[in-house]
């Protein structure tokens, strides 16, 4: 079995209205040196197979068919084993 | 020939009925729901995707919808040439599967954003717009998501196409920022495929087709493509 956790990021490019305006709230807490607050996702699954190639194969796929839109995002991805 | 109409139901879809009721019992087409998990499209003429919130709009807006049976058989229906048309949610549900390009992200202000709007009709060369006869529709959006963002590479494809289909505007027809309720780009509010036979619009026509309620201008749309299969 391993652990998987993805997270997905916003392009660059991409606006973020959600990341600009926890940054207004950052402002009002006196976090001035507060930038660029960017707001992504965290996403943590069980792969049930033995097989570390079956696991990555199948990550790899979820993320880029399902859990992110490769229009505006990409993914980072780790594979841990566990018992 | 009276045209049928198609309306899938997705779990968490909420504008459904009002389609169903606007075209069926406002309009006098033929008009059936297709429950999302079947895959018979029921021979129907047009495809509508309606509004609302399916799958909870988790993950992204219309992401999960995409993977329904029914979008199987919705999919290859558009591919050979098939009439789909997807209103707000139904919109994000097509740019997710890819039959439209481009995403929605969420509304500039962050704000839900529920009011009538100003559509200037930017190509009569198809069958969604074809007989309107008016250049500027008035009519209502309801939506957190309908920012539309695209590369510039695939902007100036929509454009060269001729398939962007409806910009937000001043009610003099005007495009400008103050007229854009989301932040779209361009102030794109509902655009087309190539072959234009798949549409995809953030406002919402099947909520202004009653005489009753003041204001007919969604009716002219479905009363186009409508004609369409009448000729």
């Amino acid at each position: 079995m391993f652990k998987a956790t993805v997270i997905i990021k916003r392009r660059p490019k991409i606006l973020d209205p959600q990341g600009k305006a926890v940054e207004q709230g950052a402002k009002l807490l006196g976090f001035n040196n507060v930038k660029q607050t960017r707001i992504g996702k965290y996403i943590e699954f069980f792969v049930d197979t033995t097989d570390k190639k079956i696991a990555e194969n199948e990550v790899r796929e979820y993320s880029e068919k399902l859990l992110s839109n490769p229009i505006m995002e990409d993914f980072v991805y780790t594979l841990e084993e566990v018992k | 020939m009276k045209p049928k109409f198609g309306v899938v139901v997705f779990p968490g879809s909420n504008c459904d009925h009002d389609a169903y009721y606007s075209l069926k019992k406002v309009l006098g087409y033929q008009a059936e729901f297709i429950w999302h998990k079947d895959k018979d499209l029921k021979g129907s003429d047009v495809i509508i995707l309606p509004g609302g919130f399916s799958y909870g709009d988790y993950l992204r807006t219309g992401a999960i919808a995409r993977f329904s049976p029914i979008m199987d058989s919705v999919y290859k229906f558009a591919e050979n040439g098939g009439v789909v048309i997807g209103i707000c949610n139904g919109f994000q549900i097509l740019l997710e599967i890819g039959l439209l390009p481009g995403v929605m992200i969420k509304n500039e202000s962050l704000k839900f954003v529920c009011k009538d709007v100003y559509l200037n009709i930017e190509n009569r060369e198809n069958i969604f717009t074809k007989s309107i006869k008016q250049n500027i529709l008035k009519i209502p959006i309801a939506h957190g998501d309908g920012n539309y963002f695209t590369d510039e590479i695939t902007l100036k494809e929509l454009e060269q196409n001729n398939q962007i289909l409806f910009r937000y505007v001043s009610s003099d027809g005007k495009v400008n920022s103050e007229s854009n309720p989301n932040g779209s780009f361009m102030n794109i509010a509902g655009i087309m495929n190539k072959k234009k036979n798949v549409m995809g619009l953030m406002p919402h026509p099947e909520r202004c087709c009653n005489p009753l309620l003041g204001n007919i201008d969604g009716s002219l749309i479905f009363r186009s493509v409508a004609k369409h299969f009448l000729n």
